[in-house]
Formats: structure tokens, C-alpha cells, sequence
């Protein structure tokens, strides 16, 4: 596989974009995303939109077309990819393929979800469709109630209490408080997420990424075409990984493990060849704190059942062991659930660049991780700074 | 809108496996699935029976619905659990005839019939299949 | 009526939801005096249910006491007057739900309280004519209270499902006969379109229930040859309490045959359910060779009347299911409020 350079990138503010369609939401991250690369549209050779549900909540497919067409560049190859909530992530391996393959030089992966036109029966209903329609969204569960029955098995396995797994959003909140295109910039205290009520119990409306619109892009290239800009940084696509599991958790061999985490993460760790201990800071989908916990534990930070201590003992601050979401991650960062894979690897960008919000000294290796349904895909993006 | 998902056609292909809970079983690995499969997901045989699942089990963990999709709103909240039937296949399903405060983990439950929810209000009424706690 | 060929109860079995309001509650609400409610509480159903999911259950419990195979039922009649769907049979869904179809008979009746009765009768001349060998007969009801109405006090759900079959040892009983007065009497119904019925109060009592009830009692009795002694048990239709027992008193019963059938005060009327719940409970408790007169009523008007005689093998079935004492001890009291929402009172 040729090598792919991640060489600029753009996001807009995750919120209630009233004004702001789909469209236009994904051309203005992906002219800023031009813009950081100091290339032109032009030179784009494949757009790839990650999104999950333009169709049931907006009426529109054809995404690749569409944006394609509203950048200005019609003729491109182009697709909407669609994983659930990873979209963004496996959006990102579609485009890294595309690079590495060798077929494409410059490539566009954007990832974008408009949410807030319909109101929240509606979009509980969209989101439930990232599980077995039949036979799941068919019992009513909702998305978050999904999540819930893992949070109260984790918690009676492990004799873990709900207020060690919840300070993830309080985490979260403490660094989107530097991040200006977080939907929620202030901090919270673990009071306040505990007494907020139950949107599926055991899981409180505090401790849920919200309901937001947004859209992120990134610029991959060959090395060549990296050569030939000749920027002063290069950020290279270390690995790129995506697995699945089954997509209900009937099947699961232990409800406490995303065993597409696992495959994804090793496998890109061989990949990469580096080890845990190498990654100088990480993205992860906690779209649910139990899903934080849980992610470090898969990943390899932790053993099972250990996660939560990771969070509780400070581990993951900006200047301790794993420095982790420090965007803001999905709860006060935002989730506009297609292109949260994308943002996550542009914050990992900005890390290595040394242009974040809550900047890791010398970060120079850094992982995001997109998740899809209950862990039924996982995508493991790794990045390193080369020069 | 969108197309709903929701059809005629679609709830009356599913109905027997839903009114009678339904699973298959493996002919070579014997294990078993809800909703019956093609391919086993364990050993991956193509060779699958379906049978009636046994109708009690138990909860092994469970949440309370409270921001539910559209279609359950009426019948909202409700507890979704995850159910272990007595030969360990696995279902996810309500449960009813039950408060929230009264599950616990490890509790046994029994299958009943019961209805799910309507296509609207001039649309065909979905039943299924939803687990109590035992009557005696 | 004697059918040619003698047919038997195989197995039976009854359901009752677990939610109940008390009448003073609903007397609470409408400013009435608790002295003047007809019962103590009524059956209430849970969001989720419908006069077709208590069908279901009910004959799966006369499944498991019929030991027979669903593949052996060939006719599922559903007596009812609140079917979930104006047009769409209940009999097809509860066919399928317990794996009776393909090949089978089935048909939704309706005949107020006596359409699960009448349901019997239809099943007997199937089994009796050999056309079938079992048969399936449902009487179940969610019944709807007209707020602040009279029978808002005892409008309740419930059901019950009898498997008729040819008489043999194995049957929990053998239905002697039937016999029935029916007569165009309008003391309750329902127009289409109208979300509650109507009836005609004091009209009710006299020229209907206690006329019909009598008429087909009276005419059993003769065509059998039976007389009062040779009941050990009465069931009746039971709108409330006192009529049932002012019409054992006029046939010239005691008060003690009558109370292990008489359920209306603890769970208000079932409607078509309703004797058949009542006899539900008795073979729950008769011993073999007692014999039982059952006689339903149903507004518009009629009455069916049956002698059953209890046999043998009640002993051993009777466990095989939940009794009808398991489903009136399961109980949790809502209000008023809720048991509106319950009953989709509200208009959303």
C-alpha cells in the first residue's frame, strides 16, 4: 500500500444550524478543509461523504453526487458511506483505501449529519435503525436504552458505581470549554450530570452526546502530491482499520466487550507497529460515558472491568498518562453522528500539527475511534506526524 | 417525510416468527438463534431448523424507555430487557405487567402476547411477543 | 338441544388482566355516593393488551389443559363486542399466534355478553356433526364504560376458551345440552360510529336479562329432563351482583351454589367472558360428577344454556394452567387517571 498524507483540514461548529442545510453545512467544512491544505478544488479527485441518516431525516441520498455538484466539482468519483455512527470513521478508510491504492492522489472525505430539522421522536427513530430493525428497533428499545442494559451489566459485573463512570462527561465538558466549534463550551459538575433525569435508565440526559448539526473534512494525498506542496509538516495515515461485530448484542460473547474495538485497534497497531504505550493522545466515541469506560478497556489501555479507574485516577488529562478527548470528545464536543468520525481525526490532526485547542506537548502519534450501533463497526484511525 | 419502514407487507413476513417466538437451531452445532438465521452464526452451517424457543427465562439486564421513537410514544416508558430463555438463546424484548422498580437482574419471566404498536391510528395493530414475570 | 353425538369440554381456560380500580375511586371522581356502586373493584387492561392478546392467553391455558396439539384445533370461534379492529377478524390472529392455521374454521360473533356462549354452541355442532374433531370457542372483552354512566361502575376485561371435542374419558366434562331463548329485545347496543353503547336502564332487568335468563333455564331443564336438585352449581351471566342472585332466587336456587361461579364484584362484568369465566372458576374447584348449569345473557337479546357434567379427568388437568383464582389475586390498583389513559379515554 502507498503511503497517504492527511495534509489540511476544516470543521464547522457543532450546534442547532436552523439556517443551515446539509449542504451547506459539508461545503463550508470542505473549503476550509481546502483552504488549511492550500490546494485548490480542482485537484480533488474523490469526494466521500460520510453520513448516517440524510434519507430518513432529511429525504435526500445520493450525497457523493450532491456534494460533489455544490462544491463545483461534478465528475468526481464520489459515494455517501454509511456505517451508523462510524460513518465518519470508515468514510475516512474509504478515502485512505483510495489513496493507498494508489488509484487517486488527492482525495475528499467529509463527514456530515443534519439532526436537529426533525424533532426527537422522530430522530430516536432514525438512530435505532444502527441496530436490527426487525427484531430490535421492533421492541421499541431506543438507541440510548441499547446503551443502557450494557451500562447496568458493566456496573453489576464489575460492582462499578454509576457516579466513577459518569465523571466522563464531566471530562468531556472541562476541555470543550477551549474548543470553539464545540457545541457545549462550559464545564459541568458530576452533581449535575447525576441529577439529571433518565433518558433509559441507568443513563442520565448528562451523560449523552446531544442532538447537533455539523460537518467536518479532511484532505488526504499521495506522496508525491505531498512532495510537490512541499509543506514544512506532514501528518502520515499510520493505519487505517475497520471491523465489524455482530450488530445486536443477542450475539455477543460478553455484553462488556466491543470486540470490533479489539480487532480493529490490534490489527492497526500491527499495522503502525507501535504498541499502546507509543499513542500520545486518542480520540474516542463516547457517545455514552459507559461507552468511554468501555473503549479504554478494548483499545488496551486497561483490563477489563479497570477502565473506569483510568478516568477516575486522572489518566486521562492533558498532561497525564493518555490524554484523551480533548475536543471536548461526543458529549460537549458534539455528535452529529456521520461525520463525528471525521472530526475526531481532525482533532487527532491539529494535536500533531500543534494547533489544538488543548494542546498534548509533543504529540506525535495519535488515535480516533468512530463507533457504529453497539460496537457493530468500529473504525481505528491512526495518525503520525513524519516531518 | 420519509418512506416508513413500518409496511403491511413486512409485518405479515415476520408475524409467525414474532407470535410464536421462533428460533432456529443449528442441525450441526446445535446451538441456537432469535430470530431464526441462515447461516449459524457459531459455526457457520447453512443447514438450520426452526422451533418453538421455550417460553421462560431470565433477565440479564434491562433498561427503562423514555425518550422512545415515535411509533412507541403511547405506550411509553416501557422496559426493554435482555432475556436468557432457558436453553441460553438470547432475546431482546419489554417486559410488562411490571414497574420498573419491581426487575432486577437474574428475575424469571414468561412470554406472553401482547401488542406492540399500530401503523398509525388507521394502520394495522403489531403484535408480539413480550415477557411477565411468572404467575405461579 | 341434544347434538347427536355427545361432545366434551377438553380443556378450558380463562385470563384476567392484573390492573383494577375500585368503584369508590371512579365514585370519587363523578361525585357519587359510595353506598350506591353495584361492585368493589373491576379488571382493567394494560396498555398493551386488547380483547385479542387475553384470547391468546386464555386458550393457550386450554391448550395445556386439553393436552391436545394446536395442529388438532380445526375451528376458532371468538365471541366478542370489542374486537381490536372493526373489520379484521381476532380469530385469524389468535389462530396463528398459537399455530392452529392453516386449516381451520374461523369467525369472529357477536351477540353482547352471550357471543362466546353462542360461540360454544356453534363449536358443539361442528364436533358433534364430525366436521371437526376440536374445536376452539373464545368469549373475551375489553368492555367500554361510558364515563360517569352506570356502567362505567362495571364495564371490565377478561376471557375464557373452551375446547370442545367428541366425549371421551379424557375430558374434564360433558356438555349434557343446550338450550336457547332469544327474542328482539333493545335493552343495550351500539350504533356504528359510536365510541360508547347505550342502554335502557330499568328496561334491562325485567324484560331482558331475567326473562331470557329464566326462559332458557327453564327450558333446558325440561328438554333434559333435569331439575334444580340436580345442580351442584349455577353460573349466570353476571352484569353486577344482585341480578345473578335474584335469578337463582326466582329458579329456585341456593345462595351457595351460586358464589364459586359469581366473580363480577372483585372484577367487574367480562361481558362475553363473563359465565364463562364464572364456569372457569367453578371447574377449577367441582369434583367429577357434580353437575353444572350455565346460563349466559346477552343484550339484544338471549340466553344460552348449558348442563355440564363434570368428569374424571378434572383432577389431573385442572393444574396444568394458571386457575382463575391465580389472575383475580394478581392485582394492582391504579386510579382514575390512569385507568383513563388505559382505556384510551383520552383524545390525543
Amino acid at each position: 500500500m502507498n503511503k497517504v498524507y492527511l495534509i489540511g483540514g476544516g470543521a464547522t461548529k457543532i450546534g442547532e444550524h436552523w439556517e443551515k442545510s446539509l449542504r451547506d453545512l459539508f461545503v463550508e467544512a470542505a473549503l476550509k478543509a481546502v483552504d488549511s491544505a492550500e490546494i485548490s478544488l480542482k485537484d480533488i479527485e474523490a469526494v466521500y461523504v460520510g453520513n448516517m441518516s440524510s434519507g430518513e431525516l432529511q429525504g435526500q441520498e445520493h450525497l457523493g453526487s450532491l456534494m460533489a455538484t455544490w462544491l463545483g466539482i461534478p465528475g468526481v468519483a464520489a459515494a455517501k458511506v454509511e456505517a451508523a455512527c462510524a460513518s465518519g470513521g470508515v468514510a475516512f478508510h474509504q478515502a485512505y483505501l483510495a489513496v493507498a491504492s494508489g488509484l487517486y492522489d488527492c482525495v475528499l472525505v467529509g463527514g456530515v449529519e443534519k439532526m436537529t430539522d426533525a424533532i426527537i421522536y422522530d430522530v430516536t427513530a432514525a438512530l435505532i435503525m444502527a441496530d436490527d430493525y426487525e427484531y430490535v428497533a421492533f421492541t421499541g428499545a431506543s438507541f440510548v436504552g441499547l446503551n443502557a442494559i450494557v451500562y447496568r451489566y458493566y456496573m453489576e459485573k464489575f460492582g462499578v458505581k454509576q457516579e466513577d463512570i459518569a465523571l466522563f462527561a464531566v471530562h468531556d465538558h472541562k476541555y470543550a470549554v477551549n474548543n470553539s466549534y464545540a457545541q457545549y463550551q462550559f464545564a459541568v459538575s458530576l452533581e449535575r450530570v447525576l441529577e439529571s433525569p433518565n433518558v433509559a435508565d441507568p443513563i442520565k440526559l448528562f451523560e449523552c452526546a446531544p442532538v447537533g448539526d455539523g460537518s467536518a473534512a479532511l484532505v488526504l494525498c499521495s506522496e508525491d502530491f505531498a512532495k510537490k506542496l512541499g509543506k514544512d509538516f506532514l501528518v502520515q495515515v499510520a493505519a487505517s482499520t475497520v471491523a465489524t461485530d455482530t450488530i445486536s448484542l443477542t450475539n455477543r460473547r460478553d455484553l462488556a466487550t466491543l470486540e470490533a474495538t479489539v480487532k480493529a485497534a490490534n490489527r492497526a497497531y500491527r499495522i503502525a507497529k507501535i504498541s499502546v504505550e507509543d499513542i500520545d493522545v486518542i480520540e474516542v466515541h463516547d457517545a455514552f460515558t459507559i461507552l468511554g469506560v468501555l473503549h479504554l478497556e478494548d483499545l488496551g489501555f486497561a483490563e477489563k472491568g479497570q477502565g473506569w479507574k483510568l478516568l477516575k485516577e486522572g489518566e486521562l488529562e492533558k498532561n497525564a498518562k493518555i490524554p484523551t478527548n480533548m475536543s471536548g470528545g461526543l458529549k460537549a464536543r458534539g455528535h452529529p453522528v456521520g461525520s463525528t468520525g471525521v472530526y475526531q481525526i481532525f482533532d487527532i490532526y491539529l494535536q500533531l500539527i500543534g494547533e489544538a485547542p488543548n494542546q498534548v506537548d509533543s504529540a506525535e502519534i495519535g488515535l480516533a475511534q468512530s463507533v457504529g450501533g453497539v460496537g457493530g463497526t468500529v473504525a481505528i484511525n491512526i495518525l503520525r506526524r513524519v516531518k | 417525510m420519509s418512506i416508513p419502514a413500518s409496511s403491511v407487507p413486512r409485518s405479515w413476513r415476520e408475524r409467525i416468527v414474532k407470535y410464536r417466538l421462533i428460533g432456529s437451531k443449528c442441525s450441526e452445532c446445535g446451538k441456537t438463534s432469535y430470530p431464526p438465521r441462515n447461516i449459524c452464526p457459531y459455526c457457520g452451517s447453512r443447514r438450520q431448523e426452526k422451533f418453538d424457543l421455550p417460553r421462560r427465562g431470565k433477565v440479564l439486564s434491562y433498561t427503562v424507555i423514555r425518550t422512545p421513537p415515535r411509533d412507541f410514544l403511547e405506550y411509553s416508558p416501557f422496559i426493554v430487557a435482555l432475556i436468557e430463555l432457558e436453553d441460553g438463546t438470547r432475546v431482546l424484548s419489554q417486559l410488562t405487567d411490571v414497574e420498573p422498580d419491581e426487575v432486577s437482574t437474574g428475575m424469571a419471566v414468561e412470554a406472553v402476547f401482547r401488542r406492540y404498536k399500530e401503523q398509525g391510528k388507521e394502520g394495522i395493530i403489531e403484535y408480539g411477543i413480550k415477557f411477565r414475570p411468572l404467575i405461579k | 338441544m341434544k347434538p347427536l353425538k355427545k361432545v366434551g369440554i377438553a380443556g378450558y381456560g380463562a385470563y384476567i388482566p392484573m390492573y383494577r380500580i375500585k368503584d369508590e375511586e371512579i365514585a370519587r371522581v363523578w361525585g357519587r355516593d359510595v353506598r350506591r356502586t353495584p361492585i368493589q373493584e373491576k379488571s382493567v387492561p394494560g396498555i398493551d393488551e386488547d380483547s385479542l392478546t387475553f384470547s391468546v392467553e386464555a386458550a393457550q391455558n386450554a391448550i395445556l389443559r386439553a393436552k391436545v396439539s394446536p395442529q388438532e384445533i380445526e375451528a376458532v370461534y371468538v365471541g366478542s363486542e370489542s374486537p381490536p379492529y372493526a373489520v379484521k377478524p381476532t380469530a385469524t390472529v389468535v389462530a396463528e399466534a398459537l399455530g392452529i392455521t392453516p386449516r381451520l374454521i374461523a369467525i369472529d360473533m357477536e351477540f353482547a355478553c352471550r357471543a362466546g356462549t353462542t360461540a360454544m354452541q356453534s363449536v358443539m355442532g361442528l364436533v358433534a356433526s364430525e366436521m371437526i374433531k376440536y374445536g376452539l370457542a373464545i368469549g373475551t372483552d375489553t368492555a367500554q364504560g361510558r364515563p360517569q354512566d352506570e356502567l362505567e361502575y362495571t364495564a371490565a376485561s377478561g376471557a375464557a376458551a373452551f375446547i370442545l371435542g367428541p366425549h371421551n374419558s379424557e375430558n374434564v366434562a360433558l356438555i349434557e345440552g343446550s338450550y336457547s331463548y332469544v327474542t328482539d329485545t333493545p335493552d343495550f347496543w351500539r350504533r356504528e360510529g359510536e365510541f360508547y353503547p347505550m342502554h335502557s336502564f330499568r328496561f334491562t332487568g325485567e324484560p331482558a336479562y331475567f326473562h331470557h335468563i329464566y326462559h332458557a333455564a327453564i327450558g333446558l331443564m325440561e328438554s333434559l329432563g333435569l331439575k334444580n336438585s340436580d345442580f351442584d352449581y349455577v353460573v349466570f351471566h353476571q352484569p353486577n351482583v344482585k341480578f345473578p342472585l335474584k335469578i337463582a332466587k326466582l329458579l329456585g336456587f341456593s345462595a351457595d351454589k351460586i358464589k364459586d361461579g359469581l366473580l363480577t364484584g372483585i372484577i367487574g362484568n367480562t361481558y362475553a367472558a363473563a359465565s364463562m369465566i364464572g364456569l372457569a372458576a367453578v371447574l377449577d374447584k367441582a369434583k367429577p360428577g357434580e353437575r353444572i348449569l350455565m346460563v349466559s345473557f346477552g343484550s339484544g337479546a338471549g340466553s344460552d344454556a348449558f348442563s355440564i357434567i363434570v368428569q374424571d379427568a378434572i383432577e389431573e388437568k385442572r393444574n396444568l394452567a394458571p386457575l382463575v383464582e391465580d389472575y383475580i389475586k394478581r392485582k394492582k390498583y391504579v386510579d382514575y387517571a390512569t385507568y383513563v389513559r388505559l382505556r384510551r379515554k383520552l383524545r390525543r
